[in-house]
């Protein structure tokens, strides 16, 4: 069954592509740190399984370390100079649009289809399978037409994966903070705190508790999901729903949405806020979560009201 | 009145604002987070560089999604973000702003319906969105400063993200709402998908009015109705 380990390989193999082209670019200012995080990334994905928990926990110290000493670092991947492109596109204008339809048609067909393929695929991986299926695609169409040197892929990746730096590592740790922060109780705690914050009684207050709590603790953790039953188990449930007598589903569906509010102004929510704004190669790391200021706040208030006005 | 459990575990939490508030690198704070919580609760330091590892390893599958990066590459090396400014540049009625209005409503429409992976920030926003924005941006405004450029594009980003989140709960059966509703039938409380579902529309409805109103002002100020 194709799952999350050939995905695991695939991109594996990726990751230590990079590793390769990193060792090899003598014009590299930090070639050995670089190819190292590279190489370690690659090993967390062929191997990770066979490494133990505490060979993976040494691993991720190692990659923070060579993060730390400057890694992944900036080399000179092999490109098309800027006049090629400007030729490219004008040779072969609307058509270039069509590979970058691959990958989104084939997640689409993906979704619908692979389903329905017994049991060649897991169909709990769907998203990710296809996404694996589309980029293989994708770029076996693009070599096909443009023709580049044999090693562009893993050059071109490399000139990506560089531009986003140690960025690239941030989503899955932080992933990983959120689980040995379950381990250490951390929601338990915060869930049994919130209720002090509300004055008996007030229902506009327990609604304000609730709803900023889902957008800090979201700050915080970076994530709706991890707030969600923390705030919900706190302050939800039992006072909004069992106390005051609010209907679970609006307290529910609309809180989450206050918790998304939050997300919108966390830098712990990396994928969204910090990689891009690395990827779109913004000077200032916050620069994304600035731009979402003036959204994020208006539509809290918005949530607030939705729950305050129509859950009672 | 209950007692209070122990604080430490939180010391994790303090390390996370202070960290970021110094914008010290983040992966060197998400490490101090983990050991001052993982610490806090007991742990010794062996069990938090396992546990730590443990889940590293779990969550694998949360950077998958980098292994599109060599197609995007090459989709940049044949000259995609010059052909997304060449069709830019020649259509007028397509303001940075109304570039960034239907992008969203697209996102939003797209997402409620379950197709979430059709865009983001690698496949869509970094090959086609921003640099159409910036091209648009830029024969709209020659004199535009590199401030102003960096702007639109971190708007561009923005909008992707208020696309699929103010969209993507209508869908039924999308993570978040199958954990709301999981969590209530734990509660006893059993609620169907729908239900739930439907009350994502108001603020869905919400976010397109606010973030495109911001969007439209941001064209008026840029010289150019949007």
């Amino acid at each position: 069954m194709i799952g999350l380990p050939a995905l695991y390989t695939l991109a594996g193999l990726v990751f230590a592509g990079w590793a390769a082209a990193t060792l090899l670019d003598r014009q590299h200012p930090r070639r050995l740190r670089g190819a190292a995080f590279w190489g370690l990334i690659a090993a967390s994905f062929l191997a990770g399984d066979a490494l133990g928990d505490m060979g993976n926990g040494v691993l991720v110290l190692a990659l923070v370390g060579l993060a730390l000493a400057g890694a992944p670092g900036k080399g000179q991947p092999a490109t098309s100079s800027s006049e090629d492109r400007a030729a490219s596109a004008a040779a072969r204008g609307n058509r270039l649009f069509l590979p970058a339809l691959v990958m989104p048609g084939v997640a689409l067909a993906g979704t619908f289809l692979l389903p329905r393929l017994g049991g060649l695929f897991d169909p709990k991986q769907v998203t990710l399978v296809s996404l694996g299926l589309g980029a293989m695609l994708a770029a076996a169409a693009l070599m096909a037409w443009t023709r580049p040197s044999a090693s562009a892929a893993v050059q071109e990746g490399r000139r990506l994966a560089e531009n986003v730096g140690w960025a690239m590592l941030l989503p899955q740790l932080l992933a990983s903070l959120g689980m040995v922060f379950g381990l250490a109780g951390v929601g338990d705690i915060v869930g049994s705190l919130a209720p002090l914050a509300i004055p008996d009684g007030s229902r506009l207050a327990a609604v304000v508790a609730f709803t900023g709590g889902m957008a800090i603790f979201t700050i915080l953790m970076g994530n709706a999901f991890a707030a969600f039953p923390v705030m919900m188990g706190g302050i939800g449930l039992p006072v909004l729903v069992l106390g005051l007598g609010a209907n679970p589903v609006v307290v529910g569906a609309v809180g989450m949405l206050a918790g998304f509010c939050g997300t919108l102004l966390s830098p712990m929510a990396a994928n969204f806020n910090i990689v891009p704004a690395a990827l779109l190669e913004l000077p200032d790391r916050y620069a994304v979560i600035r731009a979402q200021v003036g959204t994020a706040l208006p539509l809290w208030l918005f949530n607030t009201a939705l729950i305050w006005g129509f859950a009672f | 009145m209950t007692t209070l459990p122990s604080l430490w575990p939180l010391a994790g939490i303090a390390i996370v604002v202070i960290g970021f508030g110094l914008r010290a690198n983040p992966l060197a704070v998400v490490v101090l987070a983990a050991f001052g919580s993982g610490l806090g609760a007991g742990l010794s330091v062996a069990e938090v560089v396992a546990a730590l590892g443990k889940a590293f390893n779990q969550n694998r599958y949360v950077s998958v999604p980098w292994l599109a990066l060599p197609v995007i590459g090459l989709m940049e090396r044949a000259g995609l973000q010059e052909q997304a400014r060449r069709v830019i540049a020649s259509a007028r009625a397509a303001t940075a702003a109304r570039i960034l209005i239907l992008y969203l409503g697209l996102r939003q429409i797209t997402a409620a319906l379950g197709l979430t992976q059709i865009a983001g920030h690698a496949q869509t926003v970094r090959p086609l969105l921003a640099p159409m924005v910036e091209a648009a941006a830029e024969r709209d405004n020659p004199a535009i400063t590199e401030d102003e450029r960096h702007k639109v594009k971190a708007m561009a980003a923005a909008t992707d993200n208020v696309g699929i989140f103010f969209g993507e709960d209508i869908f039924i059966a999308i993570a978040s709402i199958l954990l709301i509703k999981g969590f209530l039938e734990g509660a006893g409380i059993i609620v169907q998908p729908l239900q739930l579902s439907v009350w994502a529309i108001p603020t869905a409805i919400a976010a397109f009015a606010v973030h495109g109103l911001r969007l439209w002002r941001m064209g008026r100020a840029s010289g150019k109705a949007g």
